[in-house]
């Protein structure tokens, strides 16, 4: 058994949740996180993040639209998913994903964008040409009514959508932390409190993710930064980014502390095969590292160019650290053998349907309809430059 | 065999009765197996056990079990009587090849057969997505290929990691219990071939089956009983270090 | 009620809602498979399906019903509980070719010649595998070096695999 550390029940040794695995959850987070960040201003009126509220919502569809993609790849037979639909099994987490899934692209995301932008959508519907024209006209649903009392209409239940979001966004990240959480055969993975640690570093994810991008696309658009939206986004990400820390130290610490009989071999594994992933990614690079330089732009008044340019280190390194705890709680969970007396390693393979070339694609995607949303549906009123919207 | 053509003739017509209603195949079939009056288990007897390894052999040719994977094994625990938390435990192929020699060096060796615990509280099936995991009516958990979506979900939830996902069918696959057989009035093939009775069907449901006073009469445990699965394979002197 | 005009768009979406709602329902009715809750969240004819699948050991009881000499021989010696197949490897294959029926159908089947006197496994490895000293094995259990055990010399010399005891005499 090449690759073996120890001893590993015999049908252990190769590793059932790829790379495709780690990206399921990193992109659901993203689409919670940044739908978070949209209710910052719809729900909790804070005016400051008003330029990102759309490119929030549009973020989050591009996400949403891509994230079951590294489920049907990794699916022995994804021709049979449609079942989760027709026979979801109640007492399966992960029998869920169907329903919250279409629940919150549909009854949450599709229709606040809709709602948002439905005059808009009316406008360019009437002065479109071709195949946009057909396009928008759908959209429209054959209403063109957009007198003031109809958006006003919009507006209420916009708000109601947005409030409903709220938890359908916890619930639809929250699962994802269930599934793991509630497998009592996995130590690393079996906690109550991996289903809210998921969804803090969900929204750490999201909003970094939407600040970045909007700096980056603004600066494309060649237009000037709310430096007054941007701050205040980062002051949002420092004090969830501190939540989330704290979680995650609460949950290692207890581990230590409690010492059970999974203990000793985690924390080899720990200091051995997951030292970079976890250790020096995550923690100090994805973790310490952007707290600090945020901690530093709250407390020190520093000018506007160093703010900015400490907004997009941390943003990035923030996502690479969230992307880095889902690959140590789902590759890591695995590596380990269920006797605790042995380890095994992940070979990712580059070229095949898990590999890592699909797992680049898949995270490039987004990013390509986002730039096809951002040109259907824009989201500022002056028009936006042709350029594709990039990461960071 | 030296048996008369004349007896021959005697023989086999009666045989060949048997053996029909032993190939029948499915319930409908067997309307003398009625699945609610059977509740399946196995008795492992951990002294009995001398790892030949004949059950992983005669499973993987009475199920096609595919090479790498294994609906059953035999563990071999080498275990110091100074640290029972850390044994050193081995489990090869034994299709492909026998335990290495074990050396006498004042540590105790004992072989630990392990397979699907068939659990009456199953977290494996629990966790389906689509129900395609299930247990039967007899107490038998069962993977319906044809409905699984290879999400290996319950290879995951399986705290005894008895489950993989079959390489070419891309389903998952595990111990079946020999279901196949149970029906025909047979037992599993892992028990069929054990020389020395370490393994043995047992069904927790018929009275008069030898493991109702086998647990009375011994100390018997589950494997991680912490795990609360309600597993249904009993073993015999299963020692404190097992994993 | 011009509440209901100037809404009418929300109540176009949610018509599409209903819309796809009445339609999954129609298409859950024609693909959910007819035995899927028969006994539980699952589709019950699996268990048949299961069930159905052909046996490739005979086991015991349907050997002694020919061999019962063999049966005798073996069940007053040491190896009274090992069964047939244990050593003789799976043998439903030979059942079968000698009932002249096919084990999954019952139909008749032609003669295969190659299972009418299956091949005896070879005593030099199979009793090995057992039998090798270890110390692994159980206290009390029959254990032999090969390499101090009459080397050279097939188990079959002095022990009868059928009854090995060495009051049984030898191989046949």
């Amino acid at each position: 058994m090449s690759g073996v550390e120890g001893f590993m029940y015999p049908n252990e040794v190769a590793l059932q949740w790829s790379v495709l695995i780690v990206l399921y959850p990193f992109i659901t987070g993203l689409v919670a996180g940044a739908f978070i960040l949209a209710s910052l201003e719809r729900v909790f009126r804070v005016e400051a993040v008003k330029p990102t509220y759309r490119l929030a919502l549009l973020t989050a569809l591009s996400f949403l639209l891509v994230a079951p993609l590294p489920l049907q790849l990794h699916l022995g037979h994804p021709e049979r998913s449609p079942e989760m639909y027709l026979t979801p099994h109640s007492t399966s987490a992960m029998a869920m994903f169907g329903y919250v899934y279409l629940w919150y692209l549909m009854a949450v995301l599709v229709l606040e964008i809709w709602l948002d932008y439905r005059r808009d959508i009316v406008l360019l519907s009437q002065s479109s040409k071709g195949l946009l024209r057909v396009i928008y006209k759908i959209m429209t649903l054959g209403s063109s009514n957009i007198s003031p009392r109809s958006l006003a209409i919009d507006d209420k239940a916009g708000w109601i959508v947005t409030l409903i979001g709220i938890p359908s966004a916890f619930l639809l990240h929250g699962y994802v932390g269930f599934i793991f959480g509630s497998v009592k055969a996995n130590p690393w993975w079996s906690s109550p409190l991996m289903p809210v640690v998921f969804i803090f570093s969900a929204m750490v994810s999201g909003i970094a993710a939407v600040m970045l991008l909007y700096m980056a696309i603004t600066k494309m658009r060649k237009q000037k930064i709310d430096i007054r939206c941007v701050d205040s986004i980062a002051m949002y990400l420092f004090y969830i980014f501190i939540i989330d820390f704290s979680l995650e130290m609460l949950d290692l610490a207890h581990r230590i502390y409690e010492a059970d009989e999974s203990f000793r071999s985690l924390n080899f594994m720990v200091h051995t095969q997951l030292y970079i992933p976890h250790i020096v990614i995550q923690i100090c690079l994805g973790t310490l590292t952007p707290l600090f330089l945020l901690f530093l732009t709250q407390v020190v008044k520093l000018p506007e160019l160093v703010r900015k340019r400490i907004y997009v280190i941390s943003g990035a390194l923030a996502l690479i650290g969230i992307l880095a705890m889902r690959w140590n709680v789902v590759i890591g969970g695995q590596l380990f053998s269920k006797s605790f007396l042995g380890y095994t390693t992940y070979k990712m393979s580059l070229v095949t349907r898990e590999g890592l070339l699909v797992a680049i694609a898949l995270s490039l995607l987004p990013l390509v309809f986002l730039w096809l949303l951002i040109k259907l549906l824009p989201p500022w009123p002056e028009k936006s430059a042709h350029a594709p919207a990039a990461g960071d | 065999m030296k048996i008369s053509r004349r007896q021959m003739l005697i023989l086999l017509p009666a045989a060949a009765v048997a053996w029909e209603s032993v190939m029948a195949g499915t319930p409908e079939d067997a309307p003398n197996y009625k699945m609610t009056d059977h509740w399946w288990g196995m008795l492992i007897d951990i002294s009995k056990c001398i790892g030949c390894g004949n059950c992983m052999r005669a499973c993987q040719t009475e199920n096609d079990v595919p090479d790498g994977f294994f609906r059953t094994w035999v563990e071999r625990y080498h275990v110091s009587d100074e640290d029972m938390t850390e044994p050193e435990v081995i489990a090869p192929d034994l299709c492909k090849e026998n335990f290495p020699f074990a050396k006498e060096d004042g540590r105790k060796y004992f072989f630990v057969p392990k397979l699907c615990n068939h659990c009456a509280d199953s977290p494996c099936t629990q966790v389906c997505p689509v129900g395609a995991t299930f247990i039967s009516p007899d107490g038998v958990v069962l993977v319906d290929q044809t409905y699984c979506l290879g999400c290996a979900y319950c290879v995951q939830a399986c705290p005894y990691g008895c489950r993989y996902i079959h390489p070419e069918k891309k389903v998952a696959d595990k111990c079946t219990l020999c279901k196949h057989r149970l029906a025909k009035g047979l037992t599993t093939a892992c028990c069929e071939v054990c020389p020395t009775g370490a393994r043995q069907l047992a069904d927790l449901k018929d009275l008069n089956d030898p493991i109702h006073v086998f647990l009375k009469t011994h100390s018997v445990q589950v494997l991680k009983p912490q795990m609360a699965t309600g597993a249904k394979v009993f073993y015999n002197d299963l020692d404190g270090s097992v994993r | 009620m011009s509440v209901f005009k100037d809404a009418g768009h929300l109540f176009r979406f949610a018509g599409l809602f209903v819309l796809a709602f009445l339609i999954f329902l129609v298409v859950r009715h024609l693909i959910v498979p007819k035995s899927f809750g028969e006994y539980g969240h699952y589709r019950g004819a699996a268990i048949g399906e299961i069930a159905a699948r052909p046996v490739k050991f005979a086991g015991h009881e349907t050997c002694e019903t020919c061999h019962s000499d063999v049966a005798d021989r073996k069940k007053i010696g040491k190896h009274a509980h090992v069964n047939c197949e244990a050593c003789h490897g799976a043998l439903a294959g030979h059942v079968n070719h000698m009932m002249g029926t096919d084990s999954q159908s019952s139909t008749q089947v032609a003669a295969d010649p190659s299972l009418e006197k299956p091949v005896l496994p070879d005593t030099a490895v199979l009793c090995a595998r057992c039998h090798t000293a270890s110390a692994a094995e159980p206290k009390g259990f029959p254990q032999v070096d090969p390499a101090n055990h009459y080397p050279g010399s097939p188990c079959k010399t002095c022990h009868q695999p059928h009854s090995p005891g060495m009051d049984a005499g030898g191989a046949k």
